[in-house]
């Protein structure tokens, strides 16, 4: 099985952690895995991205575009950003929320995500919108951004690892007591996928 | 063995481990800094391991290691490597007893930094050996490596990966701790015809040099990392193009080509890992009866003129073609995309997109209306929510409002003071330059006001002979130092004023007011930033003063920090006049729906912007509002 995935969006948001246990999950099922990530600047509220590779054969963690079988938007904007990297027929999993740049607010430029999911509508056949905002009031907190993406990703199918895949990860990567939170999270997606 | 999933800096380390470092040394910079952390993490009882004030102290550290026979690891970024120019190219010709090897990575792109300079000419320029890994487990293997080249040929050499080996990772295998090397230094032995640089020794050490590097060459070119892809049987090579082709690519580019060639079918592929001495012999082997040879790299074209420059020399009339030749972009990183249409072109293939381009018939797949896609944000990097380098631009910028003045920037996070709405920035270079620039600037146009902004860690790194030299020559100008109290922009790593070291220690803080008053400083204040009026009273007040003054403004970096708590608007009393938006630029104030808002996900409770709200409307989260009639502020839900 092999597998390209892309994580985009703003620094800061929890991509980092969701592509180590994607990586994680890989690992713990021998699948030979390597990713890379944005690292430096770009962390202080700039675009992020995490790509991450699955399979035999790999020479580099890089993908190319027009290549990827699943795009985990953490953001519209963002997402819409990395769409020359999904293959024809690729998945994605956008969160609704939008954050609007610091740029955009001091010059009053509209920045509206809705337009971005509106494009990636017209662009995708596999577009999952998962509304975060609401998810994260019912579950209780906001951290859990990444773990409702990664719920998606899963029920989507086209992660190639399943929900128990990434609770093993989640066991052996973050702290115990995040562990029941981070659960609840990817059994959020489970019931409310569509 | 066993598998580990390791990000490429830390393999290195691990392999620096592995291979019985015993002293590692560094300053941090990106994309280098992850390599010092993990040597510290996995270090054994034996091993030492140390933030150095900056490269300069770091490589001789290593250097005083290496001569005592121990095994050591230097680290550091591209421009850190200026900074460590001058032992280096001395050390050079000294040599070592230990092994030694100086990392430096470098950064294509940049992504993070201020050159896209390339280590392998200070290699070629210094005459000393350069490995230059392509992936996370090469690296990890190849660092043991270095270390035994280092030692049989008692020279220092340089292990030179880039920004997407260092942070690329990859699951790997690694040896275990039962597997590792021990080396046991066996000390300093006193020898003045050894260890001391005289113009003889470095005339016949030179003549050495030389003579070892056309060995080191020989012995390269049968180094396995070196080696030559045979083309496949039936190379698929495009009708009507007969010549011969081939390609020579190092580094991560070496990986992107390898991806393409794989699909397209492999023609023969020249992987140069020692660019420097370069694997000669090697190097003819692979142009023998190729008319063509793409180069593939990053930064500088160094393998593409070695070839170059060994095709004249041996009369071939093979033709290289690369960034001189404009082949290939000169400047920016290499992606699997601009290699895959670099070779696809030069071997005749017609690159990819442009097939489609010819065909008429849309598939229908996509509807057209919409294939603009809509303005992207621009996301440029900003100060943190609750950093308090806003906090102390904004109290100059207020302060100084109408005057002539120049702000002189420099390295690390507070470079975003640059950023529009603060705009605090008017010159950045490079480490430690922010003062010497504003005395310049003050020497030509006396009626400036000079002002200088240095951050705590590079103040250590590279600042402090700027001041003795502004206290010397009399110039006139204020300092300021940014005291966050630690290396924000490479990931929070101690220094000489936070009081810790990398063992574990903890130690006497260097104090910066007490290091400018033993300068001669006479005013010298500490203010905190994040106490507005106060901040900007103290630099009217200190500016105003002749001479060289500074003003140290302290107060610890929120990521280091727990957040006092939060901000919100009272809606009712929003005026809506968006100042705090305006002046400020914090990523915590939204906009929605024509309110402003508060990201509580964000603040960090700084209370800056409340106390730049005309109506005070900025209030502390806990604070209960009185009126009744505000508009919605907490109906939830989404926004659709």
């Amino acid at each position: 099985m092999n597998k390209n995935i892309v994580l985009c969006g703003v620094g800061g948001q929890g991509t980092v952690l969701a592509s180590k246990l994607i990586a994680s999950a890989a690992m713990k099922k021998d699948i030979p895995v390597m990713s890379a990530e944005t690292i430096g600047m770009a962390q202080r509220g700039g675009s992020v991205f995490s790509h991450i590779r699955m399979g035999e054969g790999l020479y580099t963690p890089m993908i190319a575009k027009g290549s990827a079988d699943i795009i985990i938007g953490f953001e519209p904007g963002e997402t819409v950003r990395m769409l020359p990297y999904l293959k024809d027929g690729g998945q994605i999993i956008v969160s609704r929320r939008a954050i609007m740049p610091v740029t955009a607010a001091l010059s009053d430029t509209p920045y509206d995500g809705g337009d971005m999911i509106a494009y990636l509508k017209a662009h995708t056949r596999k577009l999952l919108v998962v509304d975060t905002e609401q998810a994260c009031q019912e579950i209780g907190s906001v951290r859990v951004l990444n773990l409702l993406l990664l719920g998606a990703a899963v029920q989507s199918g086209a992660l190639g690892l399943d929900e128990e895949d990434l609770k093993t990860a989640i066991r052996e990567r973050v702290p115990e007591k995040f562990h029941e939170l981070n659960f609840r999270a990817l059994s959020y997606m489970r019931e409310h996928y569509i | 063995m066993h598998k580990e999933f390791l990000m490429g800096n830390e393999a290195i380390a691990l392999g620096a481990v592995t291979a019985g470092v015993n002293l590692v040394s560094g300053y941090p910079g990106t994309p280098s800094s992850e390599v010092l952390e993990t040597a510290a993490k996995h270090r054994d009882d034996t091993t030492y391991v140390e933030w150095s004030v900056n490269e300069k102290s770091a490589l001789e550290v290593a250097a005083g290691a290496a001569y005592a026979g121990a095994r050591s690891l230097v680290t550091m970024k591209q421009v850190g490597l200026n900074v460590a120019s001058d032992p280096l190219m001395s050390l050079a010709y000294i040599g070592v007893k230990g092994g030694m090897v100086v990392l430096v990575a470098d950064d294509p792109g940049p992504v993070s930094s201020q050159t896209e300079q390339d280590t392998r000419h200070y290699s070629a320029f210094s005459k000393l050996p350069c490995f230059d890994p392509t992936s996370a487990q090469e690296a990890y293997e190849m660092i043991q490596e270095a270390f035994t080249y280092s030692e049989t040929y008692g020279t220092p050499v340089f292990f030179r990966p880039t920004t997407r080996v260092c942070h690329g990772y990859a699951s790997i295998m690694v040896k275990d701790p039962s597997e590792y090397t021990r080396h046991c230094p066996e000390g300093f032995r006193k020898d003045t015809a050894r260890w001391v640089i005289f113009p003889r020794l470095s005339y016949q050490n030179h003549i050495k040099i030389e003579e070892r590097n056309v060995r080191l060459a020989e012995d390269f070119s049968s180094y396995k990392r070196n080696r030559i892809f045979p083309e496949a049987k039936e190379t698929p090579i495009p009708a009507g193009k007969p010549q011969k082709r081939g390609i020579a690519a190092g580094g991560i580019s070496f990986t992107y080509a390898m991806e393409t060639l794989e699909q397209i079918g492999m023609v023969r592929l020249l992987k140069v890992a020692t660019p420097h001495p370069f694997p000669e012999k090697l190097a003819l082997e692979f142009l023998g009866g190729l008319d063509e040879v793409l180069c593939i790299e990053e930064l500088d074209p160094v393998i593409e003129r070695e070839l170059t420059y060994l095709c004249g020399k041996h009369h071939l009339p093979t033709k290289i073609y690369g960034k001189l030749t404009h082949h290939v972009p000169n400047a920016g990183e290499n992606t699997q995309d601009s290699v895959r249409t670099n070779i696809m072109s030069f071997l005749g293939y017609q690159p990819p997109g442009q097939a489609q381009t010819g065909s008429s018939s849309s598939d229908g797949r996509l509807s057209d209306h919409v294939d603009t896609p809509p303005v992207l944000p621009v996301r440029p990097p900003v100060l943190c929510a609750g950093c308090p380098h806003r906090a102390s631009f904004y109290a100059v910028k207020t302060a100084m409002k109408g005057q002539k003045t120049i702000f002189c920037g420099d390295i690390g996070c507070y470079t975003l003071g640059n950023a529009m709405p603060l705009d605090m920035v008017d010159t950045c270079l490079c480490m430690g330059a922010g003062l010497g620039i504003a005395q310049g600037v003050g020497h030509i146009e006396p009626d400036t006001v000079c002002f200088a902004f240095v951050g705590d860690s590079t103040f250590f790194a590279s600042a402090i002979p700027g001041v003795v030299n502004a206290v010397y020559n009399q110039a006139d100008m204020t300092l300021v130092v940014l005291d966050n109290s630690t290396t924000a922009m490479t990931g929070h790593q101690p220094h000489p004023g936070t009081g810790h070291t990398m063992m574990g220690n903890i130690v006497d803080k260097i104090d910066i007011e007490a290091v400018l008053r033993g300068i001669g400083l006479k005013i010298v204040e500490t203010a905190d930033p994040l106490d507005l009026s106060a901040a900007a009273a103290c630099v009217r007040r200190v500016a105003g003063e002749p001479g060289v003054k500074a003003i140290i403004f302290k107060s610890p970096c929120i990521a280091v920090t727990n957040p006092d708590g939060k901000m919100k608007i009272d809606s009712g009393k929003c005026i809506r006049c968006k100042k705090c938006i305006r002046e400020l630029g914090c990523p915590a104030l939204i906009m929605t729906d024509g309110n402003i808002g508060i990201d509580a996900s964000l603040c960090t409770g700084c209370g800056l912007c409340s106390q730049l709200c005309p109506v005070s409307a900025i209030i502390p989260s806990g604070t209960a509002v009185c009126t009744a009639d505000r508009p919605e502020a907490s109906k939830g839900g989404s926004h659709e």
